[in-house]
């Protein structure tokens, strides 16, 4: 990536959690969906992907937890390198659970498990084998509080999850994917079923989760990714356009399909 | 006044009116069919239970239920009949449910895709259809003669199982099918492996669906004769199998399973096919028995399943 020294926000002591290399990835029916994307993703910060509807964000965020994974015959073609371990999560030989097991993903429509409030948040620790009940106990509480639910549902947490809210729904499934501390925590467009105020509690909670973890988010609401993001990556079938500093991208592009996509004028 | 508007807007509204109504029809029509088809079914299964009931009216006290079959058709009672029944389909329970789902949940999560399972599928589909004589036929080969187990509660058991099988692995794929994709992408997602998933979420989230399954294929065997029949089962049975549970330790026996037994169905055959009307008293009240039987455990899967969907949603 070529920086523009002089107008560019990227400082050099940013210190990489992620990095994907010439990524490519082919669906089973053989459509590429991601033509030779790099794109770093830095420690404590919150990175976008913009682009219109098609062009590969999703399939580029779920390449970050192995997803594809699920489905015979997709193909991926490229690195992922997780720092500090320098381990590209792609290759072969490392276990895709292992990679899920660091990096946490929150869906465009939230997902919780048809059981208790407590047993959605708890599920990722019972994964790795915790069964202590206190220790349990301790780690639901801190994540529903670090998902800013805890107040909300401190008095029920043995009701089933689908009883409560949109909103609250999607903080339930931000607690269940923070409560195994993961390393790097990916969004995909985790607001879109959400009203307004919904949204503003979630955007307000990434940026205080971004003290801890690396954040990588996909959206479609260009306010959203200018309001939180620290870099934004435009995408266009499949490729990465531009990826600079968010207030650089928003307030000089310096490709010219970034700005007609941002200023509206395509997309 | 805005009245000059008034005659247009109506005229447009009521075109849009005659076009509803024209469709709605269909909807009428339909409902009207349905209705028809419904009742005429339910009315003709009542009318025939009923008239099971009317009939075998006078033998429904304990002593029928209480009683060996006799020569003597007023003293002729269905005990060996309903217990044979009992431990006939708690072979098959046992064998047929854990067998059924784990080749469903195989075949769905764990089988790859390709010409050998599609082949697998059109075959478990098929067999749900096979004509029941035609297990019987197995049967007799297989587990009477190649494998000695004689014509026995358990040869009986595991033939109705064989038939109750696909029904059961059929219902459990359809209930996995049913679970929505983001819901377990949500449980890999947070690093669950494959066992993981389906031990905490496939499967306990497909129990309605299984158990509607096990059901049917439980009411169907409750009532087949033909297999029975082919493997040999008596019809004239005086005598119980030992019983499965002992006084003494290990409490549990199992020489139950080697014993001669018959079932309901087949002592109803056999009633039917006498002469004499006090028999066939007989069977008429064994065949309202045998509905009963089905009724009841139909409702209570349904309350079942009722309470197991109750608690999940998507
Ligand atoms: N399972 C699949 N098999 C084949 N092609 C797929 C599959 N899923 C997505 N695609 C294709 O890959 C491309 C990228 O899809 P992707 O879902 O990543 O887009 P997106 O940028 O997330 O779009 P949106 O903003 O609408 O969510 C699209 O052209 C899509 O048709
Ligand atoms: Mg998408």
């Amino acid at each position: 990536m070529v920086k523009k020294i002089t107008t560019n926000k990227i400082s050099h002591d940013e210190i990489i959690k992620a990095e994907s290399k010439n990524l490519n990835f082919f669906y089973a029916d053989g459509t590429q969906a991601l033509n030779n994307v790099s794109l770093p993703v830095y420690e404590n910060k919150i990175t976008a992907l913009i682009g219109p509807s098609g062009c590969g964000k999703s399939t580029f965020l779920r390449c970050f937890n192995r997803m594809h994974d699920l489905y015979p015959g997709n193909r991926y073609d490229g690195q992922i390198i997780l720092q500090p371990d320098n381990t590209n999560i792609l290759s072969d030989g490392v276990d895709p659970i292992e990679v899920r097991m660091r990096i946490s993903m929150v869906f465009q429509k939230p997902n919780p498990f048809p059981k208790s409030i407590y047993e959605n948040v708890a599920y990722g620790l019972r994964v790795r084998g915790e069964s202590n009940k206190r220790s349990l106990d301790e780690k639901v509480e801190e994540a529903l509080k670090g998902a800013s639910l805890w107040n909300e549902v401190k008095d029920r947490l043995q009701d089933l999850a689908f009883n409560l809210s949109g909103g609250q729904q999607q903080r339930l499934c931000i607690a269940r994917a923070l409560a195994t501390e993961p390393e790097i925590m990916l969004f995909d467009e985790p607001t879109s079923a959400l009203d307004p105020i919904a949204t503003m509690n979630i955007e307000e909670l990434m940026s205080e989760l971004k003290q801890k973890l690396s954040i990588l988010i996909v959206t479609h609401n260009m306010q959203q990714a200018a309001r939180i993001s620290d870099y934004t990556a435009y995408m266009y079938l499949g490729k990465l356009v531009e990826f600079d500093a968010t207030n650089q991208i928003f307030t000089n592009p310096s490709k010219k399909e970034t700005e007609d996509y941002i200023t509206g004028k395509f997309g | 006044m805005t009245i000059q508007n008034k005659p247009a807007a109506n005229k447009n509204l009521n075109s849009i009116r005659k076009t509803i109504a024209n469709h709605k029809r269909y909807d009428f029509i339909f409902a009207s069919l349905g209705t028809l088809v419904i009742a005429s079914l339910t009315i003709t299964l009542l009318i025939l239970f009923l008239d099971l009931v009317i009939d075998g009216y006078p033998r429904f006290n304990l002593d029928f239920f209480s009683n060996f079959p006799s020569r003597r058709a007023a003293r002729a009672g269905i005990l060996s009949a309903w217990i044979g029944s009992s431990l006939v389909l708690l072979v098959t329970f046992i064998v047929a449910v854990p067998l059924g789902i784990t080749s469903g949940v195989y075949l769905e999560e764990y089988a790859k895709k390709n010409w050998f399972s599609d082949l697998i599928e059109i075959n478990v589909s098929n067999l749900a259809g096979v004509p029941s004589i035609i297990y019987g036929l197995l049967a007799l080969g297989l587990f009477v003669y190649s494998f000695g187990l004689g014509q026995s509660i358990l040869t009986a058991g595991l033939t109705l199982a064989l038939l109750m099988l696909p029904i059961v692995i059929v219902s459990t794929r359809e209930a996995i099918r049913a679970i929505p994709v983001h819901i377990r992408e949500a449980a890999y997602a947070v690093g669950a492996t494959k066992w993981q998933v389906c031990h905490n979420h496939v499967i306990p989230y497909s129990y309605g669906g299984i158990l509607t399954g096990v059901i049917i294929g439980m009411a169907r065997a409750i009532g087949e004769t033909a297999p029975i029949i082919t493997i040999g089962a008596l019809t004239f049975i005086a005598f119980l199998p030992p019983s499965p549970i002992g006084l003494e330790p290990p409490f549990l026996n199992f020489e139950w399973l080697d014993s001669g037994f018959t079932v309901l169905p087949i002592q109803m055959f056999n009633w039917i096919s006498r002469p004499q009307h006090a028999f066939h008293v007989n069977a008429a009240a064994t065949g309202a028995v045998i509905i009963m039987l089905t009724l009841l455990m139909n409702g209570f899967a349904i309350k079942l399943r009722y309470n197991i969907r109750k608690k999940i949603k998507w």
